[in-house]
């Protein structure tokens, strides 16, 4: 392009958009200081699409509708289970009975624990609150991790830190202090691929250890445990033999 | 339901849907931008979701996820355009007014109401070349194969466009004069 050879409309266009060569721009530019009308001319689509981002761009911000995460990652109904989970299961209850002793049969096969402890039920409403919430899921984002684990630690008085759930595919969006019968109480939020959601309740407990135990209420399953000097709760819409492997990883994670 | 990982690709599934959800945002704005209306848009976005899971299996690792998208919602849109004789819904300047909240001066209010209008007027293709280009950050050739069309025809819709839409909001700007009724 020659600064002499009159410009096109493309050609203004082009240097609009970024289309054209750096070394063609030197040139515009020359071209334009002096041609106040073509000047006038970029000068006005330049605006076009600052005042198209200006008018469009509050729609990034909006949550996002349910509709359209549930149309990528429909909820599954808990249908007749595959041969490889039961196949699964029995090799969990294998190993771990052979280490643990855990109450991994009644985990697993098991009714539905009648009177879980108040804390299980608020684990999961606060799961069916903040896990749903598109734009504000956590106070303190994955990104300040380290602050996170510092200042749940303090308000719950003692060493916590956000288990490791991404070698299973849930990666930390956060987490956040709650309240619970007067005392604090942290969540902490995971994610997957498919913006599954799954948290993690933990309030300071100093009883004897527990195993896994099952609660559902609704759509939300829960396995909460007690291993001092914290109780923990997984709750998630996930299917229980999926959310008892995570409730292992939580576990395994947290022994110090 | 959620279909199983075809033979032949490589990424797996759950990775292509994370990569379609990541696309929500700006699905929606061009949707609001092409439709002009909140609830339209929405539609036209449920539609090119479903559109793509449904051919999830044709997409391919080594294609641009974001342009395969903007391609079906642009198809649906024009398909909906067809089997209407006119824009679908009415669009609601109340639906731009919204998002702006009281941030917006009034200035820019009435910046947008005329840019809003302008775009009305343009003509269906010139109207998604400018988006394309001027909104979604699109290449000229990643617009030219959205659309189906040579380089040559974006760029020439482009130019036509700017200009009709430049002379439109020039006549915004000045309220003594009549507005413009026709730009063809």
């Amino acid at each position: 392009m020659n600064s002499s050879i009159p410009k096109t409309d493309a050609d203004l266009n082009a240097y609009v958009d970024g289309e054209i060569d750096a070394s063609a721009i030197v040139e515009m530019e020359a071209w334009l200081a002096s041609h106040p009308d073509d000047a006038a001319r970029v000068k006005a689509y330049q605006q076009q699409n600052e005042d198209l981002h200006n008018l469009f761009d509050p729609v990034l911000d909006e949550p996002i509708p349910p509709a359209f995460t549930d149309v990528i990652a429909p909820r599954r109904p808990n249908t007749v289970k595959p041969v490889w989970t039961r196949i699964a299961a029995t090799f969990v209850l294998l190993l771990t009975g052979a280490t643990g002793g855990w109450g991994l049969h009644e985990a697993l096969e098991g009714p539905r624990v009648p009177n879980a402890p108040n804390f299980v039920e608020r684990a999961v409403g606060a799961h069916v609150v903040y896990a749903s919430d598109i734009r504000h899921p956590v106070e303190v984002p994955a990104t300040d991790e380290a602050h996170l684990e510092t200042w749940l630690s303090k308000r719950l008085g003692s060493p916590l830190h956000a288990p490791r759930l991404s070698s299973i595919g849930y990666h930390l969006v956060g987490g956040r202090l709650l309240e619970d019968s007067g005392k604090p109480a942290a969540q902490f939020m995971y994610e997957d691929n498919t913006a599954r959601r799954l948290t993690v309740y933990v309030r300071a407990y100093r009883g004897k250890e527990t195993a896994f135990k099952f609660f559902a209420k609704e759509d939300v399953s829960a396995f909460y445990w007690m291993d001092a000097p914290f109780a923990y709760a997984l709750a998630g819409e996930i299917p229980r033999q999926q959310l008892l492997k995570v409730a292992h990883v939580v576990y395994e994670d947290a022994v110090p | 339901m959620i279909s199983v990982p075809g033979p032949g690709f490589g990424i797996p599934v759950t990775d292509k849907r994370h990569a379609i959800t990541s696309e929500i945002p700006q699905l929606r704005r061009f949707a609001r931008a092409l439709t002009g209306n909140a609830v339209a848009a929405d539609d036209l976005v449920q539609d090119c979701l479903e559109r793509a899971l449904g051919r999830l299996h044709l997409w391919r690792e080594e294609s641009n996820m974001r342009a395969w998208l903007f391609t079906i919602l642009r198809n649906l849109h024009v398909n909906n355009i067809r089997n209407s004789s006119r824009r679908p819904i009415e669009t609601s300047l109340e639906d731009h007014d919204q998002p702006l909240g009281d941030a917006a001066t009034q200035g820019q209010r009435l910046m947008i109401r005329d840019l809003d209008q302008a775009l009305e007027k343009l003509t269906d293709q010139q109207r998604e070349v400018i988006l394309l280009v001027g909104l979604e950050g699109m290449s000229y050739q990643e617009t030219a194969e959205i659309l189906d069309v040579p380089v040559g025809t974006v760029m020439s819709r482009l130019s036509r466009g700017r200009e009709n839409l430049r002379i439109l909001m020039d006549h915004g700007n000045h309220h003594d004069k009549p507005p413009l009724r026709s730009i063809k």
